[in-house]
């Protein structure tokens, strides 16, 4: 898909790609082991994946077209073009083609049906599912079922086989659809010829398509003016129809888990559930037994649309990258095992590839931990910035465990809270890190296996590796002569940020512990000003000084909220700039482990050069194959390693930039709210004075 | 350092409302300059009494000479039924000099910026103790010159007018010792006579009153001045705070750049205005609590005179008992009694009056500040919240 997008699709590239997507392709359903052989063949056969490569082609052809409309999508852009090497755009490649493929496979089995599914397989894909309930109604009810239940299980369970499948479906649906459905798109659409729409719908829209030949026409009418429209209220209305229809549909022929699963849906969100029942009566009175189908396939990509506009919402309002928000995580305060604290939170989404809105699982710090080891032995040595998570405190701990009722073990437990929800919210801003299987897992799944090895991973054990990281890039920097200057700059500009972070975490905790201070003594002030004004005999100057202790009193609380803001949204801002950092420093550590194994393999090259260039001289022709067939290894290795250095300095500059780009508005953000608490206290100091001001004047 | 001016002139006002109501003794400290330990003053009148030789004419002084005048006033035997104002406080250059000293050791941690600002504050601290320190000066002179007796004095006049140094003999250690000695004996004495019984209701209040009073403002003087401090400690912080972000912000490349300058602007605006919150609390609030503190000390001598006297005439009462008893010196017992009575009635009857004036004084000098501060207050959070709203905006806007 990078390498189609990178270039213009034209029809040589096409052609490797759709040759190379049949292999992957065999693979996918050899490993969903329920393709029947069938079905197998007839993916095989080119047909289907020219067929296939069609709308993939468009598509691809449309986020080029995106990239260029929409300038100021960068990361988008430069996501879909920048990434590099045969290996991850293959991939991508056939991770995109994969869910589709997944989708008939089930479908297919399940149906058992194959000869039709042959049928459609030339056809789009929804056309494909559009056509069979109208042939059979009650049974491709079951198969949808059966479908949705599989194809359920199997992605969100992330299990190892369905892993590609459920990546490439955040490929189509995440990032490119966002592009697709944002502002470009009612140009794009303008432009698209009927053809593109169909490709366009079938993916994302796939009730549109899906309606079956009979609405065709209309259908594919409709949905241009959807998206040229691009009014947020027509587009959930299709997409809630179609999920109407197919709950209609489920409620007509039988009980089904899918109508189970919808109520779960409209339960978790309630807007679009009133927009269904709005729309159900005429829905279902238009709707055919046909379109049920369709509409279960539907069922996800309206899913995708109002998340869609979910996003474009929280677009708007925060310049951000969010897919999933993590909210409200609660903890509770006591403990059930002792000694350990249980952070409840809800993470809720709409992207489809979750199988809840609203997923509440419960998880020890430990579990963060372990969450971020396991992240970080994956994507740490590609580069990718993972971020931190709080740092273990066995001090702050033992406090809490110890003096329960403590104020400063609140303090510690609402820090730590904090921490980790923005620590989880980072992770599932990262696009890469979503598509995670651990990451899902650890938002989904009821019970975690108990994290053993990140038991011992104590905030010492944390220092120490970062310390370790840090000798470790100081020594190979000696090593190695930067050739891009870029790096360089970046690297000194993150230590320096690092060291001036830190003196400014420092501070503001010296006015957080100075801002204590003055809500104490203000308090003290507050007891002896009521003492003077008990002890006063003049009736109106006592009054007075009464209010005026009641006043400072009330200061007090101000200046103790605002030392509780100075703490939570300033300090703690920092403090996560400084763990940031730390991993950004990290990433550019792999960078020069990368390019340190290229140069070592470089140097092997060499010497094994040198092994044959002797045992040329020395005439020994029965080794001499054997040193051949090293350099040749050794060749493939050092290109291997090359374009691997390559490739992870594409990546930490990449991530260094959305890095950037999110501390930017990250920081505006916090320290706008920041701000705003300090404005409110403010505002409460004028009223709490201006209150006084007449008690002042009546002294008489 | 117009600021400086502007409070202390304010203040000047508050804390002594009713002095200087008549215009035919003004009198004012203009300069003072400060050599080392010592600080001279400049005491300038403007008069038109005739017991002074000239209607304007300036005389320097130190800080020792306004101590004489205190002392001599206290000790005139005629002045015992008044509240002698207040001494003015020694002047207290440590704490500013010592935070001199400190930020000088500090300097190599501090960035240049940052070296500077805390180096400006440092020297306006500075000189808003030297102005304070000059201002209750002030005030003392001023309360003698408006109070109807005291304004009469000898020394007093002496004081202003003699154009010389006074060079009042320092206090050698005998005296400092004598000094001490005769506190002591004060404060066993008040042991002592508290067992004498009150015949004026009046007084009886006044006494319980004036003891509870104190001690409470004293607490509360302490506390306030706790509080001053910590504001200012906070607004020391804001300049910290926004040098350091805009150290931050001269290496920073991206576009958090603007966002750093912008809150680094804020901090330094908000510090500014935090300063002030520290200032005028300290001037509206501790400066009053303390003043009165001293004045109510000033009342309890006045007090702690009458009640003397007042043990006076009992014992004097006994020895005329005594000898009318033995019949012996009994003319001489009569008139000592006599004198007693004199004195004692003598000095209730200005006490009374001294004790409502202050009263009065006391209220209205509150009044007069608290409403000054809570003005101060209101006009400091607006300023704050313009500040912060400016700013606001400004990071929403790009």
């Amino acid at each position: 898909m990078d390498d189609l997008s990178a270039e213009p699709p034209s029809s040589q590239t096409e052609k490797s790609a759709a040759s190379s997507s049949p292999e992957e392709f065999v693979d996918l359903t050899n490993n969903l082991e329920s393709a029947e052989s069938k079905v197998e063949a007839e993916i095989s056969s080119p047909e289907p994946s020219d067929d296939f490569f069609d709308i993939l082609g468009s598509e691809t052809q449309k986020v080029e077209v995106e990239a260029s409309v929409k300038a100021d999508s960068g990361e988008v852009s430069i996501g879909v073009t920048d990434l590099p090497g045969g290996k991850t755009g293959s991939e991508q490649g056939t991770s995109s083609a994969a869910p589709i493929i997944n989708l008939n496979a089930d479908f297919s089995d399940n149906n058992q049906q194959p000869s039709r599914v042959e049928n459609k397989t030339n056809d789009p894909l929804a056309q494909v599912l559009s056509d069979t309930p109208a042939a059979d109604p009650k049974k491709p009810s079951s198969a949808v079922l059966d479908l949705f239940e599989d194809d359920g299980s199997d992605i969100f369970t992330g299990t190892p086989q369905t892993k590609p499948a459920s990546q490439p479906q955040k490929g189509l649906f995440g990032e490119p659809d966002e592009d697709l459905f944002g502002e470009p798109l009612g140009a794009m659409s303008k432009k698209t010829t009927e053809n593109e729409v169909k490709s366009s719908t079938t993916k994302a829209a796939g009730p549109a398509s899906s309606t079956g030949g009979a609405q065709q026409d209309r259908k594919s009418t409709e949905p241009a003016d959807i998206f040229t429209e691009e009014a947020v209220t027509t587009v959930p209305r299709t997409s809630n129809t179609s999920t109407v229809n197919s709950k209609a549909n489920g409620v007509h022929s039988e009980e089904d888990l899918f109508t189970e699963a919808t109520v779960e849906l409209s339960l978790d969100s309630p807007r679009s559930g009133r927009k269904k029942e709005e729309t159900s009566k005429p829905s279902a009175s238009s709707s055919s037994s046909s379109l049920s189908a369709p509409a279960k396939q539907a069922k996800q990509p309206p899913a995708a649309l109002e998340e869609l506009e979910d996003e474009e919402e929280a677009e708007k309002e925060d310049q951000f990258d969010v897919f999933i928000s993590v909210k409200d995580p609660e903890k509770v305060g006591e403990s059930l095992l002792p000694g350990y604290f249980f952070f409840f939170f809800n993470s809720q989404t709409s992207l489809p590839m979750f199988r809840n809105k609203l997923m509440t699982v419960r998880r020890r710090f430990s579990d963060f931990l372990g969450l971020y080891e396991k992240l970080s032995e994956k994507h740490g040595p590609n580069g990718l910035i993972v971020p931190p998570p709080p740092e273990k405190s066995i001090l702050g701990m033992t406090k809490v465990k110890v003096g329960k009722e403590d104020s400063s073990s609140a303090d510690f437990l609402e820090r730590r809270r904090g921490a980790l929800e923005r620590y989880l919210q980072r992770v599932v801003n990262h696009p890469m890190l979503l598509q995670d299987p651990d990451v899902r897992e650890f938002l989904e799944k009821e019970e975690l296996p108990r994290a053993v090895s990140t038991q011992a991973l104590s905030g010492a054990g944390f220092l120490k590796m970062i310390n370790k990281a840090t000798d470790a890039v100081n020594k190979m920097t000696i090593k190695m002569n930067e050739s891009d200057a870029w790096f360089e700059e970046k690297l000194q500009e993150v230590e320096s940020a690092d060291q001036h972070f830190r003196k400014l975490h420092a501070l503001v905790e010296s006015l957080v512990v100075h801002r204590k201070e003055l809500s104490l003594n203000t308090a003290n002030f507050a007891k002896s000003a009521a003492m003077l004004g008990s002890a006063e005999d003049n009736t109106a100057l006592s009054r007075a000084l009464s209010q005026l202790a009641e006043v400072e009193d009330k200061i007090e609380q101000l200046h103790q909220d605002q030392a509780a803001n100075d703490t939570f949204s300033f300090a703690e801002l920092i403090a996560d700039y400084i763990r940031l950092l730390g991993a950004v420093r990290g990433s550019f550590d792999h960078r020069i482990k990368a390019w340190q194994r290229w140069q070592d393999g470089q140097a092997m090259l060499q010497k094994k050069r040198e092994t044959e260039a002797k045992l040329l001289w020395a005439n020994k022709p029965d080794k001499l194959q054997q040193a051949k067939d090293e350099i040749v290894e050794w060749e493939a290795k050092v290109t291997q390693f090359e374009r691997d250095f390559e490739r992870v300095s594409a990546t930490v500059r990449k991530e260094v930039i959305r890095f950037e780009k999110q501390r930017t508005n990250n920081f505006r953000r916090q320290i706008t709210k920041y701000l705003e608490s300090l404005l409110q206290s403010q505002q409460q100091l004028i009223k709490y004075w201006e209150a006084f001001l007449p008690e002042a004047k009546a002294i008489a | 350092m117009s600021s400086f001016d502007d409070n202390n002139k304010e203040r000047l006002r508050s804390v002594s409302v009713d002095l200087n109501n008549d215009a035919s003794l003004l009198i004012d400290i203009p300069d003072a300059l400060c050599e080392r330990d010592k600080v001279k003053f400049t005491v300038h009148t403007k008069t038109t009494l005739s017991s002074f030789q000239k209607p304007e004419f300036s005389v320097p002084r130190q800080h020792e000479d306004f101590i004489w005048l205190h002392d001599t006033l206290v000790e005139t035997e005629d002045y015992a039924g008044l509240i002698i104002p207040p001494a003015p406080p020694k002047p207290d250059f440590e704490s500013p000099r010592e935070k001199m000293h400190k930020l000088g050791e500090g300097e190599a941690t501090m960035t240049k910026e940052e070296y500077t600002k805390m180096k400006q504050e440092l020297e306006a601290e500075y000189l808003a103790v030297f102005k304070k320190t000059v201002q209750v000066h002030e005030v003392f002179l001023q309360r003698l010159s408006s109070h109807p007796i005291l304004s009469k004095d000898r020394n007093f006049q002496i004081f202003l007018e003699y154009d010389q140094d006074l060079s009042v003999r320092r206090k050698n250690a005998k005296e400092m010792f004598g000094g001490f000695f005769k506190n002591m004996v004060k404060s066993a004495d008040e042991v002592l006579i508290a067992g004498v019984k009150e015949v004026d209701d009046f007084f009886e209040q006044e006494k319980t009153f004036l003891l509870d009073y104190f001690s409470k403002i004293k607490d509360a003087t302490a506390k306030a001045e706790k509080m001053t401090r910590s504001h200012k400690n906070i607004a020391d912080d804001y300049i910290r705070l926004s040098a350091t972000l805009n150290s931050l912000s001269a290496e920073e490349s991206t576009a958090n750049k603007k966002t750093l300058d912008h809150i680094s602007d804020l901090f330094e605006k908000l510090r500014k205005v935090e300063g002030r919150v520290a200032s005028d609390e300290e001037l509206k609030l501790t400066e009053l609590l303390r003043y009165y503190m001293r004045d109510i000390q000033a009342a309890k001598d006045l007090l702690y005179r009458r009640a003397r006297a007042l043990a006076d005439y009992e014992n004097s009462n006994k020895a005329l008992d005594k000898a009318r008893l033995k019949g012996k010196d009994v003319s001489q017992a009569e008139e000592h009694q006599q004198r007693c009575l004199q004195k004692f009635d003598n000095l209730s009857e200005s006490g009374k009056k001294e004790l409502t004036n202050f009263k009065a004084r006391r209220v209205v000098a509150f009044r007069k500040n608290l409403v000054e501060m809570a003005e101060l207050e209101v006009k400091h959070a607006k300023n704050n919240m313009t500040l912060l709203q400016g700013c606001i905006e400004l990071l929403s806007s790009n």
